[in-house]
């Protein structure tokens, strides 16, 4: 045991001192993360935020042709403002992307009102745009509006009541909470732990491989009266140390990060407590060892620095892809997805960001293969470290 | 005391090593001679362990470098080529922490590194990190890693590579202090100043076997050539595959 213990010892304190594994692991991947996630989800709340509250300027082409109309579409925070000259000029601000949205009132608008045929009225957005469309949706929610009160006075005039226009009563029942509502948002958050996980560790794999290859230490050091299994051992628990101060610090950093989003204004309560904090690093602390095993491993194939890091960059987007699969088909959590790594730490995290019971099978079966993987794939490195061919 | 007999080495079709046979005992100092490509390294490198033979076997000290790696590798101390070392330790740290990996105890492990620091001469930075030292810094802290369990046995693949004169210099008084000893010292090098001026027993190696194995002057009677280099040349020649 003396060995690892040594071999550890020594590459803490090695890397400890390489600026270039502190910055990735103490920084990159802790601080970017939840740096991004809070611009990001700031950004989208500012725009949700800002199209309902904010007065929308609508550029219209003969508003004198329908003023009771412009009248209602200011009593709905559009602002009537005036439009290109005719109808070309409209379609080409529209398309060079001077103006989002034009609307056109033809001048037989009041005559066909008055007669009682629908009376057009001409919308022109570019629907690829999703700013544009937001606003258009906004225009013709409130033209609809206006069409629905027009309707309701004829029939009242006439004497039927304005409720047979609607036969169904909608009555939307929305069981989602407010955590639930989050899961979406901070479903993602799990990658970024995961992310900042392998980060932390990923100069260290490279640095106990192929960089103490590289550097000519490797030949020198397997000449000692020690096995290689002990070697790697030493080397894979540092990896570990540092990838679990990673996630530590990014988790930590994320808390606060939190605190800085208004995320109660999407409605939205993250269940993220400092509690749940911990749960979150005990879930995924099973996920180091195999992450610390897998960048090793494959480090160990690698001629060389430059080679290994290519390499490992894709390990880093390896996890994402369960992820994304079971995001993009919106699937339940179930049994069998918790013996996929990075899968069964994702749906876990998100229940409880839910702020949902979690199953307690489903948390033993995720600890149980991630660190059964896990110990294969150290095994396995251990195997690979026996190989003459290690020393290139 | 390294005994190596008939030890082959193929990689793929390259063959490194077919058929060397040598002894290099205690008291004295054995040097392998010969040009680049010859062998040389391969067959240190199945001395130190890090290699296995395809056949044949090696024993350091009565210990078999296949079946028993783990006591031979305790026997020996070896320097590979162009050994690194880890820039963010010192000089100090460097040897330190072979001396744990050895099996020290951590009482004995500063005693040690101070005595081998005073050896090789090292003292004056060997508190300093190692990046940046000059390559003569470099092989002696090399060096001192690669003694500092104190074995019977000492490897060393080209030493002398890249080193100016003085480090040259106090590079063969250790040698010949170890020889002293009565340690077994077994290094390999292409220079034949290097090799004349130290050496008690020549192996001289050419395409993966041993052309000649004797003293200076016996090689050059073997050979009837006065100038040893002159007899390196013919032995190497003769050994040319038809």
């Amino acid at each position: 045991m003396r060995t690892p213990v040594t071999v550890f010892k020594k590459e803490v304190l090695d890397n400890f001192r390489d600026r270039r594994t502190l910055i990735s692991a103490l920084l990159m991947g802790p601080l970017f993360g939840p740096l991004l996630f809070a611009f990001v989800i700031n950004l989208s709340i500012e725009r949700s935020l800002s199209d309902v509250d904010k007065t929308l300027d609508l550029p219209v082409i003969g508003s004198e042709n329908a003023s009771n109309l412009m009248r209602y579409l200011q009593s709905r925070n559009i602002d009537v403002v005036a439009g290109p000259s005719d109808r070309e000029a409209a379609l080409d601000a529209v398309r060079t992307g001077t103006h989002d949205v034009v609307v056109i009132v033809p001048a037989e608008y009041g005559q066909q009102l008055a007669d009682g045929i629908p009376a057009r009225v001409e919308l022109i957005s570019d629907q690829a745009n999703a700013q544009a469309g937001r606003k258009a949706r906004r225009v013709r929610d409130a033209l609809r509006g206006y069409s629905r009160q027009i309707a309701a006075l004829r029939l009242s005039a006439r004497g039927v009541s304005p409720s047979v226009m609607r036969p169904l009563n909608i009555d939307d029942v929305d069981l989602s909470t407010p955590s639930g509502r989050s899961a979406i948002l901070l479903g993602m958050m799990s990658y970024f732990f995961i992310f900042a996980l392998l980060m932390g560790g990923m100069y260290l794999a490279i640095d106990t491989t192929a960089g103490e290859r590289e550097r000519g230490s490797l030949e020198p050091l397997l000449a000692l009266p020690v096995t290689r299994d002990q070697l790697i051992l030493g080397k894979i628990a540092a990896t570990c140390v540092f990838m679990a101060l990673s996630l530590a610090l990014s988790l930590g950093s994320f808390f606060f990060a939190l605190k800085f989003i208004p995320l109660q204004q999407l409605g939205m309560t993250p269940n993220f407590g400092p509690d749940v904090l911990l749960a979150t690093f005990l879930i995924l602390s099973p996920f180091i060892l195999l992450g610390a095993a897998v960048m090793t491993l494959v480090a160990s194939f690698t001629k060389s620095y430059k080679e290994a890091q290519t390499w490992l960059s894709i390990v880093l987007l390896a996890p994402t892809l369960p992820i994304l699969i079971v995001s993009i088909l919106t699937l339940r959590p179930r049994l069998e997805f918790m013996f996929v790594p990075s899968l069964s730490q994702h749906l876990l995290l998100v229940d409880m960001v839910k702020n949902e019971p979690l199953n307690a099978l489903h948390v033993g079966i995720s600890v149980t293969s991630t660190l059964a993987i896990g110990a294969v794939l150290t095994w396995l490195c251990a195997r690979l470290y026996r190989r003459e061919g290690l020393l290139g | 005391m390294i005994r190596v007999s008939d030890i082959h080495k193929s990689f793929g079709d390259v063959r490194a090593v077919s058929g060397i046979s040598f002894d290099a005992p205690d008291g004295k100092i054995t040097g392998l001679l010969g040009p680049n490509g010859a062998g040389k390294s391969t067959t240190l490198r199945i001395l130190y362990t890090v290699l296995k033979p395809d056949a044949g076997s090696a024993t350091i000290d009565g210990a078999d470098v296949v079946t028993h790696s783990l006591d031979a590798r305790r026997r020996i101390g070896a320097l590979p080529h162009g050994a690194g070392l880890y820039p963010h330790l010192t000089a100090r740290e460097n040897i330190a922490y072979y001396a744990a990996l050895c099996g020290l105890s951590c009482d004995s492990i500063e005693e040690r590194v101070d005595n081998i620091v005073e050896l090789l001469d090292i003292g004056d930075f060997a508190e300093r990190r190692t990046k940046g030292f000059s390559q003569g810094q470099r092989t002696k802290v090399a060096i001192a890693r690669s003694l500092v369990h104190d074995p019977q046995n000492i490897i060393l693949d080209e030493p002398s590579n890249g080193l100016d004169v003085m480090a040259t210099r106090s590079l063969r008084e250790l040698i010949l202090k170890l020889k002293d000893a009565g340690r077994c010292v077994l290094f390999s090098s292409h220079v034949m100043q290097e090799i004349i001026a130290l050496c008690d027993d020549i192996v001289i190696i050419a395409h993966g076997k041993v052309a000649i194995h004797d003293t200076a002057d016996g090689i050059r009677n073997q050979t009837g050539c006065d100038d040893l280099e002159d007899a390196f040349v013919k032995a190497i020649l003769e050994m040319e595959p038809a």
